[in-house]
């Protein structure tokens, strides 16, 4: 007989009868009670950490903005000139360092989406001869010349500037500010780019191309003092070029890690000349801010009450789960 | 393209325009034409054989497979919000990133599609180039070609066992009496052989076949789909000849038992019967599917909402600046637009941002989850039939979990419920029954091995592993697969051999050997001489009565007589061998059976006389047909024995085979050759009966009136060789037949006899039916010669006839059979299917309700019905039989207030208290109810539209059952349940009556069994036993439509809870549609991080094991209430994922608040925290953790982590607004990431993982309480689920493990109430406590043959 016909018989294997080995875990309240303990336990640990380290940093703010008749800078929110002011505060006791100096702007929405995108990351990378990207419009052409750094980051980049005195013996000793690698370290090296100098002058690399309307000086020439710090890896530049994600935001301006300040401020009055150029009255504040960072970066005690709660929350689930296991656990059940 | 080809083929098209309109079509010989140009060609406008199923060829696959995508609304709405995206003004992200997600859908869609039309392609291609003979003028002789070259109008020869190329009109057979077998299996299912025979009569039988001198024209029908149904004829030069499906040779069947045959093709290609039959699969809407699109709906407005929200914001936002401040931008003509209009515009921004709500990729996971789910469905070797070796075939593709959702099943009796293989029990001839005691003792034996299998099944319990179970069942398994051919010892059938051919249909030597009743055997033998005597001169009297019945029982059928010494073999198309050897083989066997008949004709030459017996016959048969159970041993002891040594069958019948269209047949053949009449042969025109002498007759068969379900009975006309009278035999139902009966004899005698025979068959027949039997009534009719020319003068004209000749057919066959006289009655078993009692109660205790629609009588049904335990004793049955409708409907109305008196809402209630002990009292006591109505009644109540009526009872009664329904009443109370009900149906058959009720439910089951393929066809899942439908719903059902149902609701969860954070952002952004995720990111997050393990859990998950759902059929409940996806639940989870996504979006926000962070570092742990709440709320919903499982979760974290690290790590300014350089970097090498990070996670999921545990504590649910049973041991596992059995179990279910036998000794109370008008017969025998009228079970079935009438 030929009929050895191939048969359709399935294959009787482990997988394709849905037979393989399973582990079938019932939660119930005898399983958890250990790892609700565990956990809440582990978070009450991790929580009293955090809450201590975060009671550890100090935080100096001040505001500046001026609305108010008696606030620092008051003079300066009307006028559209530069304008100096001055804010004075004093320390108690040694500020611990390295102290981190931000300035801080609240409701300021540097998110909001044709902002954050109006940018051109490849006039950026130093290729400032093509025209920009359309995303920079209107910041693309001023006087029928290519806009460089192009867009709306740029043009409405933050332009107040800083001097920190130490009133010692009522002589202004001044703080020693330092401005480098504030910005990423990726931001400085890899992404953003000068164009290439002709002749050892950048100016000349930033041939054919204008200033954004809002900037006073030229890209080629934010920081005079040092040639390096200029173009697109202007530190100041770079951070603001990072755009803050949330509406109340502070960015680093300078480090205190110099000369006498290694290790902090010391107790004493000091003053902070302004030099008031941004607007934010209309909408917004700006402060200063001091503060030490540990490794939990700036003061938060967020994270450290939550976790707080959240384990005596654990361990409280743990008592709950312990009656109704008592109460509702039939024996011989949990194997 | 030559300019002249064009022209032709546009006229070719407008020809075949033209030619549908005509209705016939016209054809001649392509041979005269060989070589000429297409354009000469006569038959040049009807498509050629070769076929093209594809849908796409290589230029048209993109366009067309895109537009037919685009039908898909989903895929619309994606598309035009891609679109959308490129409007400039309201664009959230870069226009060409938007189109990603979109364009990854619809290409996994065209590759599925394209792999799909492939492999259509290379199968038509295959069939295309498939080798036939055609014949070619020019070498005047048949020459090899391809499929694909046979046109309209070729001549095409056709080897044995090769596969028929086109429709062809058979012109030539090499059989001598111009007949072919072919066998239709490919087609319909139907493994039976069937005759076809040339046409008559266009050329000279004995000249050899020429092709080249055929110059007829033929004239047929246009193409059309119907299998049974061609006419037409051939116009000679001078006459008309007719002809008709029986000269048909279809394409895809294959030629069997006849070396070769020759045609005309009359129809090729697509034109082809077959090919018009083929429809691709079925595609139908589940009822999840229905309701998730509503959610989807939802979700669309959720969607609208969350935009509004968001452009009002955004005009909020804006009209909080006195003045513009510097971050928010002019358009690029430097100009600054309103507001309100930027508000307008956001709405459309955050629509493209949002749009992930909409889970775009959740219609393809269903598919894929489909697709996963029908894989292991058919591999279940549960659901693999070893005696058809066929799996469950699923060919509805995307309803797999509407079986966990099935509400009424709706089940045909014959052939699903029964296992539709026809056993001979009785017989009454003259008046008289003979029990056939020794065959009942014979089958009960079988039985009895049967149930005890099906006992094991009952208490499983007692063999705890599925493995011990198994070999015990196998061995029945292969004890019934046996089959004839073998035939090794016929008679005994417990010494059989297992044999591995199982393919014949009907022939297992249960069915075919009938051991004949001892007491019909003695009066045949002592009338032996007297049949010596009937050979020679027509007799209608006594004895030869009962030669008359077997003679029209071997006659009166269509059987086709095949030689058992000749297997069939099916050749599969790759093996096709023109004339191998195996036709050398047949010609061989052929001559051997030659021989060995005529040596016996000789042998059997020499009759050994008993006439002296002769005398005293007539009166004594007499007496003793009416004594009935009168003692045989009256007769001389001298002859009893004497006859009993004589006694041997004629001509040897073990060489011989019967395969007929409809079992009962066989069945009617198989029991005349016991007695000695054996059909030998049959040919068209005559068929050869060996008589018990073993002398042969050769009847010449002048008609056969084919079975008409009408007329309800057949006949064939045939000449007795010896006396040349013209006799009819008649064989039908009782109904039909009774009426037809000419009781005026002769003389007052005669006639008194005759009408006392009459109404003894008629008890008779009552009490078979009774019996559960199907009954058929033989009578017969002598015509004389004159009336037979008449009335051939009239059918032959019928027959020409091609316009009504159906009807006129009709005519001619109820003209003849009048007057009939009346021979006797057979019964015939309908043996259950295995295991379909503990079917049933499964599916009863899983809530299901079961109906039985059947087109057979009453009687018959509902002892089936008490047999297959659809109905047990306690049960109060209402029968609903009446004829006009104001009966009908105070009928319904007392019944319904009778019922009511009773109903006390049984509603057994899950209730934790059974966990902790106490066992829940049992609440109905009441009785139940069982409906059986009638099929007139049943179109009583649709048209007085009493529907409601009869549904409100029908809710009440614990079963159902409709009687003498035709097809169109079958899909109408179908259709009725689901509409006016609203519930899942699912419908079962296994013929062609149930095609309509199969096609209207929600779910339509074909069983492939006996009965050809059409309700397989028009099914969506095919299964060979009814008992598979436990399994397949109580367990692939369940496990589909949960894994299914908790999917969709995860995907719900996933989609809402992820681009909620989006939304979150938006308060800090001035809703200006900024996405703090990187858009890659969040692209990739829905199509690779978490598209798999929702996928592999609903493809995988098993939340209770097979043997605790089939063991708690109960469980099933969860399903039918739609308990894992309801609108409740859409809503408590949509809860949960804007909670969870408030989580993960603020406890990010909270502790990064005030500090230099910028918008991707903050999205960063977002999403990884998003991330890990989805997939550990994924893991906390998984029941089994597999390994697979385990990989497909670990894989998918790892997958983000190494796409993330390689993203930022590679990506410097890719995707220009974001900025997603060394970020996650700087973020992993961050402590704060993690301590963020693990607290969101546990913070999100802690509120479900609680809710959990305290479910899983309380165990309030039956599932979770199955899931601790799951847990159990195998053993103690079996005793609690008896234990709980126990305690839910309502009064009637333990009934159903009580012994029958038991129940049946007290019928103390008449629990029949029997509302028939007509009040007729069958019901006084309901009513009547007679020993004998107990309802037929299985206990009962043993004893029967015990029964004295």
């Amino acid at each position: 007989m030929k009929t050895q016909e191939t048969t359709s018989r399935p294959d009787n294997t482990a997988f394709t009868q849905q037979r393989l080995p399973a582990w079938q875990p019932v939660l119930s309240a005898g399983i958890v009670i250990p790892g609700f303990l565990f956990i809440g336990l582990a978070f009450i640990g991790i929580g009293i950490g955090l809450f201590i380290t975060s009671q550890s940093i100090q935080v100096l703010e001040r505001d500046y903005t001026g609305t108010g008749s008696s606030s620092a800078c008051s003079n300066c929110v009307s006028s559209n000139i530069s304008c100096f002011c001055q804010l004075n505060f004093s320390l108690s006791a040694l500020f611990p360092g390295p102290v981190f100096f931000y300035y801080g702007l609240s409701n300021y929405y540097q998110n909001v989406r044709k902002y954050g995108v109006s940018r051109d990351d490849e006039q950026l990378w130093g290729d400032v001869s093509k025209s920009p990207c359309s995303t920079c419009g209107p910041y693309q052409y001023s006087q029928n010349m290519t806009i460089a750094p192009c867009g709306a980051i740029a043009n409405s980049m933050f332009n107040d500037s800083f001097t920190l005195y130490q009133l010692v013996n009522m002589t202004k000793k001044t703080v020693p500010l330092d401005g480098k690698g504030i910005a990423w370290w990726t931001d400085y090296s890899i992404k953003f780019r000068n164009p290439t100098e002709v002749y050892g002058s950048l100016a000349a690399a930033f041939n054919g191309t204008v200033k954004p309307v809002n900037w006073a000086k030229p890209v080629y020439d934010l920081d005079p003092s040092n040639p390096a710090n200029n173009g697109f890896l202007n530190q100041d530049f770079l951070v603001w070029m990072r755009t803050a994600a949330l509406p109340d935001f502070w960015k680093l301006y300078r480090r205190i890690n110099a000369g006498d300040y290694v290790s902090g401020l010391p107790a004493g009055n000091y003053t902070l000349e302004i030099q008031y150029n941004y607007p934010v009255a209309d909408f917004g504040r700006k402060s200063v801010i001091f503060t030490n960072v540990a490794w939990m970066g700036a003061r938060n005690s967020f994270l450290g009450i939550a976790y707080l709660v959240m384990g005596f929350l654990c361990v409280v689930m743990s008592m709950v789960m312990l009656i109704v296991y008592a109460k509702f656990n039939t024996p011989g059940e949990d194997s | 393209m030559h300019p002249m080809e064009v022209w032709n083929h546009i006229r070719q098209v407008w020809r075949r325009k033209t030619d549908k309109e005509n209705t016939v079509r016209r054809l001649v010989s392509n041979l005269p034409f060989e070589d000429f140009q297409r354009k000469y060609q006569p038959n040049r406008q009807y498509v050629d054989n070769s076929i093209k199923t594809t849908k796409y060829t290589v230029w048209s696959f993109i366009p067309m497979n895109l537009f037919e995508q685009f039908h898909r609304f989903a895929n619309v709405y994606f598309v035009s919000i891609a679109v959308l995206n490129f409007v400039p003004i309201v664009n959230a992200f870069e226009p060409g990133v938007a189109l990603i997600p979109i364009c990854v859908i619809l290409a996994l869609t065209a590759i599925k599609d394209a792999w799909e039309d492939f492999r259509r392609y290379q199968a038509d291609k295959q069939l295309n180039n498939m080798p036939c003979f055609i014949y070619s003028r020019k070498e005047k002789k048949f020459v090899s070609k391809c499929w694909k070259d046979v046109r309209v109008g070729d001549f095409v020869k056709v080897l044995c066992n090769e596969v028929i190329p086109a429709d062809i009109l058979l012109l030539h057979t090499s059989d001598p009496n111009g007949v072919c077998f072919i066998e239709t299996a490919n087609l319909d299912g139907e493994t039976n052989l069937k005759q076809r025979q040339i046409v008559r009569g266009f050329a000279a039988p004995s000249s050899s076949f020429e092709p080249e001198h055929f110059d007829s024209i033929i004239y047929c029908e246009k193409p059309n789909d119907k299998l049974n149904h061609f006419k037409g004829y051939l116009d000679k030069a001078d006459k008309k000849i007719g002809f008709g499906k029986d000269n048909l040779l279809l394409r895809g069947c294959t030629v069997r038992n006849t070396d070769e045959a020759a045609g005309i093709v009359v129809y090729a290609g697509h034109d082809t019967k077959a090919m018009l039959n083929n429809n691709g699969p079925r595609y139908k809407r589940s009822k999840l599917e229905r309701k998730m699109n509503m959610d989807v709906l939802l979700c669309v407005a959720l969607l609208f909402f969350m935009c509004f929200i968001g452009g009002l914001g955004h005009f909020i936002w804006l009209k909080t600046f006195p003045s513009i401040p510097p971050f928010v931008p002019p358009d690029s003509n430097n100009k600054y637009i309103s507001d309100s209009l930027s508000g307008f515009y956001m709405f459309f921004t955050m629509i493209i941002l949002l749009q992930v709500l909409i889970p775009i990729s959740l219609y393809v996971s269903i598919e894929l989850m489909k697709v996963g789910q029908i894989f292991f469905i058919t591999n279940d070797t549960d659901l693999y039939d070893k005696e058809t070796n066929k799996q469950v075939q699923c060919r509805a593709l995307n309803i797999t979990e509407d079986l966990g959702q099935i509400k009424y099943i709706f089940s045909d009796k014959t052939g699903t419920l029964t296992e539709n293989k026809m056993v001979f029990r009785r017989c009454t001839i003259m008046g008289t029954e003979y029990c056939h005691k020794e065959n009942a003792l014979r089958l009960g034996v079988q039985c009895e091995a049967v149930s005890d299998d099906e006992d094991t099944v009952f208490q499983k319990s007692k063999v705890p592993s599925r493995l011990q179970h198994r070999p015990k069942r196998d061995i029945t398994c292969l004890r019934r697969s046996q089959s004839t051919r073998s035939y090794s010892t016929a008679r005994r059938f417990v010494e059989m051999a297992p044999s591995t051919n199982n393919e014949v249909a009907f022939s297992s030597p249960l069915e075919t050997d009938v051991a004949p009743d001892k007491r019909l055997l003695h009066i045949m033998c002592e009338e032996k001489s007297e049949i010596q005597q009937w050979c020679r001169v027509s007799h209608s009297q006594g004895a030869a009565s009962y030669m008359d019945f077997f003679l029209a029982l071997a006659i009166c059928n269509t059987v086709v007589v095949s030689t058992a010494m000749l297997p069939r073999q099916r050749v599969h198309s790759s093996t096709l061998k023109p004339g191998g050897r195996l036709q050398s083989l047949l010609r061989k066997m052929g001559s051997l059976g030659h021989k060995i008949s005529s040596r016996q004709s000789v042998s059997e030459s020499s009759p050994k006389s008993s006439s002296f017996l002769k005398k005293v016959k007539e009166e004594e048969v007499e007496e003793y047909s009416d004594s009935g159970s009168g003692n045989p041993s009256r007769r001389g002891s001298e002859s009893s024995h004497q006859s009993e040594q004589e006694w041997s069958p004629g001509p040897d019948p073990d060489g011989l085979c019967y395969e007929a269209e409809s079992p009962d047949e066989a069945a009617l053949v198989y029991a005349a050759k016991a007695y000695g009449f054996s059909l030998l042969a049959r040919a068209p025109d005559h068929v050869t009966v060996g008589l018990p002498q073993g002398t042969m007759l050769k009847f010449e068969v002048l008609d056969t009136l084919a079975f008409d379900s009408t007329r309800k009975r057949m006949s064939v006309v045939v000449r007795h060789p010896i006396t040349n009278a013209i006799i009819i035999y008649t064989k039908g139902a009782d109904t039909t037949i009774m009426e037809l009966l000419n009781n005026q004899g002769e003389n007052q005698e005669e006639e008194k006899k005759r009408k006392k025979i009459a109404s003894k068959t008629q008890r008779h027949l009552d009490l078979y039916a009774k019996d559960g039997l199907r009954t058929l009534c033989i009578a017969k009719k002598v015509l004389s010669e004159e009336a037979y020319e008449d009335w051939a003068s009239v059918r032959r004209e019928a027959e020409s006839a091609i316009d009504n000749r159906d009807e006129l057919l009709m005519e001619t066959a109820v003209h003849l059979e009048t007057n009939l006289t009346l021979l006797g009655a057979t019964g015939i078993e309908d043996r259950l299917q295995d295991d379909v009692p503990g079917t049933i109660a499964a599916l009863r205790e899983a809530g299901i309700q079961v109906w039985v629609l059947t087109g057979d009588k009453k009687e018959t049904a509902v002892n089936i019905a008490y047999s297959c335990r659809l109905l047990s004793q306690g049960d109060v049955v209402f029968t609903l039989n009446t004829n006009s409708r104001e009966e009908c409907e105070s009928i319904l109305d007392c019944t319904l207030e009778e019922v009511r008196r009773y109903a006390t809402a049984p509603q057994t209630r899950w209730s934790f208290l059974s966990i902790v002990g106490v066992a829940t009292p049992a609440e109905n006591t009441g009785p139940t109810f069982g409906l059986v109505i009638e099929g007139r009644t049943l179109s009583m109540v649709f048209e007085a539209h009493l529907e409601m009526k009869l549904l409100e009872l029908a809710r009440h009664c614990h079963s159902v059952l409709c009687c003498r329904v035709t097809p169109l009443q079958k899909s109408t109370v179908v259709k009725l349940v689901r509409d006016k009900l609203k519930v899942m149906t699912l419908a079962i058959g296994d013929g062609a009556n149930d095609v309509n009720m199969i096609q209207t439910a929600d779910i339509g089951i074909g069983i492939s069994g006996q009965e050809g393929m059409q309700a397989v066809m028009a099914s969506d899942f095919a299964i060979s036993h009814f008992k598979h439908l436990k399994k397949l719903l109580l367990v692939h059902g369940h496990w589909c439509y949960s894994r299914l149902a908790s999917m969709v609701v995860y995907f719900f969860y996933k989609n809402v809870m992820y681009v909620n954070l989006l939304f979150w952002y938006q308060f800090f952004c001035g809703f200006s549609g900024t996405a703090m995720i990187d858009y890659w990111l969040l692209i990739f997050f829905n199509l690779f991080f978490t598209s798999t393990p929702p996928i592999m859990f609903g493809i995988m998950d098993k939340d209770i094991s097979a043997e605790t759902l089939l063991g708690l059929p109960e469980l099933y409940k969860m399903g039918q209430n739609s308990e894992y996806y309801k609108r409740a639940g859409f809503w408590t989870v949509m809860l949960d994922a804007f909670y969870q996504s408030l989580v993960c979006f603020f406890i990010p926000y909270w502790t990064y608040q005030d500090s230099d962070i910028d918008i991707f570092t903050f999205g960063t742990p977002m999403n990884t925290v998003s991330l890990f709440a989805i997939l550990l709320h994924l893991a906390i919903e998984i029941k089994s953790w597999t390994v697979v499982h385990l990989g497909i979760m670990v894989g998918s974290i790892l997958l983000f982590f190494i796409m993330c690290l390689a993203y930022s790590a590679l990506c410097i300014d890719c995707n220009p607004p974001s900025n997603p350089y060394w970020i996650m970097e700087e973020q992993m090498s961050d402590p704060m990431f993690y301590l963020v990070c693990i607290l969101s996670i546990i913070v999100a999921l802690l509120p479900r993982y609680t809710i959990r545990v305290l479910k899983g504590t309380l165990a309030l649910s039956p599932l979770v309480q199955a899931r601790k049973l799951d847990k159990l041991p195998p053993v103690d596992r079996e005793q609690q689920i008896k234990k709980w059995k126990s305690q839910q179990s309502r009064p009637e279910a333990p009934a159903n493990l009580v012994s029958p036998v038991d129940s049946v000794s007290s019928p103390s109370e008449p629990n029949i109430y029997s509302i028939s008008v007509e009040g007729e017969t069958p019901d006084m025998y309901w009513d009547s406590k007679d020993e004998t009228e107990k309802p037929f079970t299985p206990g009962h079935r043993r004893s029967i043959s015990t029964m004295t009438i």
